[in-house]
């Protein structure tokens, strides 16, 4: 049992793996980020002058107390006591408050400043990410899982929203601290100075080794929690196949074995940083202790003077809190060169399907859809081929039919229509222009599918209905869904059209839905429309009526019915019987049925089911 | 009539106007009932969740406490060597010597604790962290089917992905915090042990700290949530575009839905920066009042010293531990907008573990074996998705083990409806289901499951290979059966002709395959289940008459010594059913074999007649009469 769900979960493993992301070297990908960020000079300017800002003022603290003190002690050293002694003090007083306040607002600019230009970033990400995943073809989409795109959205993006803040405002805070306490140091004592600056050598290489092992690892842990994404969107996505067959306890098992995979991960990833994080204070406290030690024998030995120690201790204390933070900050970095190379393999994706250089508008004059010795194979399936020399032709006010067995390449033809996908071999031309030199725009315009396993959004009726055409009048949605026999229902409802249907129209019936994609089809207005296999779930009354409505809709257009009930397709002007992606058989209804070919032999089996004779002339090949 | 059914083309300006019907995502903001800042119930759940883990809790507990200690420890101990080094020249290299040690050791304590501390919350608020989404996604398991009918899987991702990990952000913290209290009451307690009229001086800021948190709370609260919000508003808008790509580019969707989209982002992008914006605008003023604790210091300790009421040292020592005694203040403050996250995210959480699981085994549920049968009875049924909206209505009908029943009727008459009912995905609402001779609800939901192979109205199949998806969960089913299943169902050939055969990767859904291979694939899984009773809704709704009738030559031996339930509006389809039975308006309106209800001239006949009798156009007036049934369904 568990070896099943092992291949299974390898199989979701490999499926999208990787995809390329390994391919974005991580430097180039930080640097891509940082270009993002600075995209925003102004924030950017802001975030690090008030960290700038921030850090002098810190500095600047314990020396107005020291001086402070300093004052009281000297004030007693001189025995001048009394009000102006007192009086002298407010102005140390007051100037260490106004320090700390200017302080709080530097650090406050700082912090908001650096967090606003993550947030800007993100919001372009976001858009960039949504705009890039509309317009990517229908193979892109295949291909990936649509798991794995929102993890993106929810998981990477907040990887590279953080960099700015998390990694390049530490590193500016660092160096300047250090900077700033290496002169000082440096130039009161060298050797005591590079003693205090010991650990920085050693903290800069255990930094980026650790970043490139944690980059590996949030790179294979992003990937495993993919799996699991996928695991659990597929399990909720069809939760009623899971109940039918009460497979509840196989899903966990699934879900535990990806679960556990990725938890692994996480772990290993908490053993990688944790070791960085805590190796890196050791070193750091071991030079305060270097310093220490050295310092105070340099002490008695008269070099320095106490002064100078507590210098340079007083800085170290200082740097503490930063230097703790070295790890957050490596965590940052490789975070977000992994979920920034993960983002940027998806924002640098080709599209494969766009327009062509001085590709042009479609005008439709004559309206003649051709298909010109069309042959086709799915992109990654190369060498299978699913369309073979398909040629035909439609004229406006023309109705095709096509039926044939599953998989026969029917709905494939459709969608290279409004290039879903591009031809392999052949072209697709309306009014003698190839396909491919018209924009996308007008093309899809003027290209409709009603598509076989079509989506419905969660939202009501009526938006469904007004889906390609959202500024459409009432009486427009109504008459469409009239077309479509769906009205009186939608009436029925208590809400009517403002009822809201479940994700994919759940709370809709089979017919129901489909007769809502058919709705929602009438409501364009194409030069070409083609209707999938649409009344599949339709009852033959129903059907009927609906056969009426789509009549007269494809009055003036080229119209392309795909059905497996003949009755659908009795009137066509051209009816194509496909079989393993070949026309085999083509003509009217009656050239078709003289022929007692393969359609005859539907024909019969639909008008006498059961008639063993019937089956038999269905069989020819 | 006719003629209006005609759309004309009419010209409606889009021009820029936003669309008055569209929508991205389904998620509005308001929806969400915003928590409260600490809801003690959501802790008590979380705590439920970090329970197992307490030794890991205590341990790094302990050792954030000696790190802490060790923190303090360090000036001390620099002091001291300072204090010898000065002192008498020479003389003291052995305290040197001893300082020099204790340092060694300190640090070392120090980096073993801080190891064991941070390993310890790392690793335990992962195992929460996973533990949570796991006892989410087995709640989701059992939960009733009308929760999951409404709810968007992009929005229970979005919990199962993005919430939980606000909780682990909050876990991880609230250590710190744990540490940042102590800390704060050790100083406390220090400057008062040191002189209590100066401690109290010092903390007489405190007050104006309280009455400035209790103005900014509720502000800073509301900020948080919306900021919390906006993402999964963004985020179910972004799950939708993904899902929906292929109906969004053949509509021709994608400006207008760029458009609304950057509405939502540019709301989550401005909800996120006022949000930053309250929980900076505390910094300042934190500093400020360290600064003015400081300033007070200054003047009056110094001041008292100059009096002699008290020594230098105490004031030093004061003035660094005022700087330590609002570093904790700071740090909770920032932790304040983790908290907040956390309870929002908290509050989701715990919203999917509530959801009432209204179909549930009884206790002492009976096992449904085999040899109880496989008949299928409904007594009485009326069932519907909401209260008083039945869509079936007194349905009577049985089933017996060997013969199989077709339902037909009209689109929405409830046909699938009564199918679900046999597999209890619902509860009727009166009346009884019975299967084997017993009610579904006395018997346990994982042997009806075990008995009922369902092929459903809209196949849907799992990525992984046709061949796990044929097996799919039977992991005993050999390659034999799967192919011998697969070759009663015509869908051998067209397996072989992919690229690795049976093991043949399926994308998402299935998508790789026609709809038709897609549902031969989910036909053949309930072939292989090997079930009892067989269910077919629209089994072969997507596949040509040939195929179909192939299907049903092998499907008769099949169901020889089961029990058939079938839907098809293809009438050929059911013609050789024992029985057929029509629903209109979830309600029987006839029952009987195929003669009897030829013989009955009524709604059963004229669609068989409609349907086959002619090719031809039927008129108008004609139509009406019986579709016009249909369509009010
Ligand atoms: N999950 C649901 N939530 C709410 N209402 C639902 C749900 N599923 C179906 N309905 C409604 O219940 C009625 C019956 O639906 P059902 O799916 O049983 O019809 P059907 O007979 O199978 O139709 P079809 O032939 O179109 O598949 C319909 O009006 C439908 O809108
Ligand atoms: N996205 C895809 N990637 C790879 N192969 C595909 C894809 N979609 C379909 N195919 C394959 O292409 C062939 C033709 O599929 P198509 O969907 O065109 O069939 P169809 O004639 O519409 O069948 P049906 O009647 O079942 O709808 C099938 O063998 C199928 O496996
Ligand atoms: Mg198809
Ligand atoms: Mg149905």
């Amino acid at each position: 049992m568990s070896n099943a769900i092992g291949t299974a979960t390898n199989a979701l493993n490999s499926s999208t793996h990787a995809e390329a992301t390994r391919r974005g070297r991580g430097l180039n990908t930080l640097l891509r980020i940082t270009r993002m960020n600075l995209r925003h000079p102004r924030q950017v300017a802001f975030a690090f002058c008030s960290t700038i800002g921030a850090v002098i003022l810190q500095l600047l603290i314990p020396q107005l107390l020291g001086r402070a003190v300093d004052q009281t002690q000297l004030a007693i050293g001189d025995g001048v006591t009394g009000t102006t002694a007192e009086q002298a003090l407010w102005t140390p007083a007051l100037l260490l408050l106004g320090v700390s306040a200017l302080r709080g607002l530097f650090t406050m600019a700082q912090n908001y400043f650096a967090e606003a230009v993550g947030h800007h970033v993100a919001y372009e990400l976001r858009l960039a990410c949504y705009d890039k995943i509309q317009r990517l073809s229908f193979s892109y989409h295949d291909r990936v899982h649509s798991g794995d795109l929102i993890m993106l959205g929810i998981l990477d993006l907040d990887g590279v929203r953080t960099y700015f803040s998390n990694a390049l405002v530490r590193v500016l805070l660092l160096s300047m601290l250090i900077g700033i306490g290496a002169y000082t140091m440096i130039s009161t004592d060298p050797v005591l100075g590079l003693v205090a600056l010991s650990f920085v050598p050693f903290v800069a290489w255990r930094s980026s080794v650790t970043q490139l092992r944690l980059r590996a690892t949030w790179l294979d842990l992003q990937e495993r929690l993919s799996v699991l994404s996928r695991v659990m969107e597929e399990n909720l996505a069809g939760i009623r196949v899971v109940r039918a067959f009460s497979a509840q306890a196989y899903e966990m098992l699934k879900f535990d074995r990806a679960s556990k995979n990725a938890l692994d991960r996480a772990h290993d990833q908490v053993d990688v940083s944790v070791p960085n994080t805590s190796a890196t204070t050791l070193s750091f406290f071991f030079a305060m202790g270097l310093v220490l030690w050295i310092g105070c024998n340099k002490l008695i030995a008269g070099d320095i003077t106490v002064g100078t120690l507590a210098t340079f201790l007083t800085f170290m204390t200082i740097l503490q809190m930063p230097v703790r933070q070295i790890g957050l900050m490596v965590n940052a970095f490789a975070r977000a060169s992994t979920c920034g190379s993960r983002l940027f393999a998806l924002l640098d994706q080709d599209i494969a399907i766009r327009d062509a250089p001085g590709a042009r508008p479609l005008e439709i004059s004559e309206g003649i859809l051709r298909f010109d010795n069309v042959s086709f194979a799915y992109p990654g399936t190369e060498n299978r081929a699913i369309l073979k020399n398909i040629s035909f032709e439609a004229r406006r006010g023309e109705t095709i039919a096509i039926v044939g067995p599953p998989g026969s390449g029917k709905s494939t033809m459709a969608h290279l229509i409004p290039r879903f996908y591009d031809v392999s071999g052949g072209a697709i031309t309306i009014d003698g222009h190839d396909i491919r030199g018209i924009t996308l725009a007008t093309l899809r315009k003027m290209v409709a599918v009603a598509q076989q396993d079509a989506f419905l959004f969660t939202t009501t009726i009526e938006n469904n209905i007004a889906y390609g055409d959202p500024w459409a009048r009432e009486q427009r949605i109504e008459r469409a869904s009239e077309s479509a026999q769906l009205h009186n229902y939608i009436l029925s409802l208590p809400s009517g059209y403002e009822t809201v249907v479940g994700e994919r129209g759940a709370s809709l019936s089979g017919g129901q839905r489909q007769r809502l994609t058919i709705a929602r089809t009438m409501m364009l207005r194409p030069s070409i429309v083609v209707f999938d296999d649409s009344t599949a779930a339709i009852d033959g009354a129903t059907e009927q009526r609906i056969r009426a409505a789509i009549r007269r809709f494809a009055k003036d257009r080229v119209t392309i019915i795909i059905a497996h009930r003949l009755s659908l397709l009795t009137h066509a002007d051209q009816i194509l019987f496909v079989d393993n992606g070949e026309i085999v058989e083509r003509g009217t209804h009656q050239e078709l049925l003289a022929k007692r070919g393969r359609y005859k032999g539907l024909h019969d089996l639909q008008l006498r089911p059961g008639d063993d004779n019937a089956i038999a002339n269905g069989g020819v090949t | 009539m006719a003629k209006g059914h005609v759309i004309e083309p009419e010209t409606e300006s889009n021009d820029g106007r936003r669309p008055p019907r569209a929508v991205v995502g389904s998620h509005r903001i308001e929806e969400e009932m915003f928590g409260r800042a600490f809801d003690n119930n959501i802790i008590r759940r979380i705590w439920a969740f970090v329970r197992p883990y307490r030794a890991m809790v205590i341990i790094s507990v302990a050792a954030l406490m000696i790190f802490t200690g060790t923190q303090l420890l360090i000036p001390l101990i620099i002091r001291y060597a300072i204090d010898h080094a000065m002192t008498s020249a020479g003389a003291d290299r052995s305290a040197l010597l001893a300082a020099a040690e204790a340092f060694g050791l300190t640090i070392l304590v120090n980096f073993g604790a801080a190891y064991t501390q941070e390993t310890a919350v790392g690793k335990m608020a992962e195992n929460v962290l996973f533990d949570i989404r796991r006892a989410m996604f087995g709640h989701l398991q059992k939960v009733s089917l009308s929760f999951m009918d409404k709810t968007e899987v992009g929005r229970l991702m979005s919990r199962l992905q993005g919430d939980v990990y606000a909780i682990h952000e909050f876990l991880e913290t609230s250590i710190y915090s744990v540490a940042d209290f102590a800390l704060l009451f050790g100083i406390v307690f220090v400057m008062l042990y040191l002189d209590f009229r100066l401690g109290l001086l010092t903390l007489s800021v405190l007050p104006a700290l309280v009455i400035i948190r209790i103005v900014w709370l509720p502000r800073a609260r509301h900020a948080f949530m919306a900021a919390h919000e906006t993402n999964s508003v963004v985020n179910g808008a972004l799950a939708e575009a993904i899902h929906g790509v292929r109906t969004i580019q053949s509509m021709h969707r994608q400006q207008v839905n760029f458009m609304l989209y950057d509405d939502k982002a540019h709301a989550n992008l401005r909800a996120h920066l006022i949000a930053a914006r309250c929980a900076q605008v505390m910094v300042p003023i934190v500093d400020g009042l360290t600064g003015l604790a400081m300033a007070v210091m200054i003047a009056v300790g110094g001041s008292m010293v100059m009096n002699g009421r008290i020594d230098v040292g105490v004031l030093v020592a004061y003035l660094f531990y005022i700087q330590r005694f609002f570093d904790p203040i700071r740090s909770l403050t920032l932790q304040y907008s983790v908290m907040q996250r956390a309870m929002a995210s908290g509050k989701r959480l715990t919203d999917v573990l509530d959801v009432k699981i209204e179909v549930q085994d009884k206790p002492g549920a009976r096992v449904l074996s085999p040899e109880m049968g496989g008949s299928v009875e409904f007594r009485n049924v009326t069932f519907g998705y909401e209260p008083n909206r039945p869509v079936l209505k007194n349905v009577s009908f049985r089933v017996d083990p060997g013969e199989t029943v077709a339902l037909v009727g009209p689109t929405g008459s409830g046909k699938s409806s009564a199918m679900a009912l046999v597999r209890r995905l619902y509860d009727v609402q009166q009346g009884q289901v019975l299967v084997g001779g017993h009610d579904v609800r006395d018997l346990t939901q994982e042997s009806l499951g075990g008995q009922i192979a369902m092929v459903l109205q809209e196949p849907f199949l799992f990525t992984g290979t046709v061949f796990d998806n044929i097996r799919y969960h039977k992991t005993d089913a050999t390659r034999d059966k799967v192919i011998e299943a697969a070759k009663a169902l015509c869908a051998h050939d067209f397996i072989m002709s992919l690229a690795n055969g049976y093991e043949a990767e399926l994308g998402e859904r299935g998508g790789n395959l026609s709809l038709g291979q897609r549902q031969l694939i989910s036909f053949a899984r309930a072939l292989v289940a090997d079930a009892k009773i067989l269910v077919l809704d629209e089994a072969t709704a997507n596949i040509d008459s040939y195929t179909e009738i192939l299907i049903q030559k092998a499907l008769r031996k099949l169901l020889e010594d089961r029990t058939g339930l079938v839907i098809a509006h293809r009438l050929a389809t059911i013609r050789g059913a024992d029985r057929i039975i029509v629903l209109q308006n979830g309600q029987v309106i006839e029952t009987g074999n195929h003669d009897q209800l030829m013989a009955m001239d009524g709604f059963y006949s004229k669609l068989y007649n409609l349907n086959y009798a002619s090719f031809d156009d039927i008129p108008e007036e004609k139509l009406h009469t019986i579709a016009l049934a249909g369509s009010r369904t």
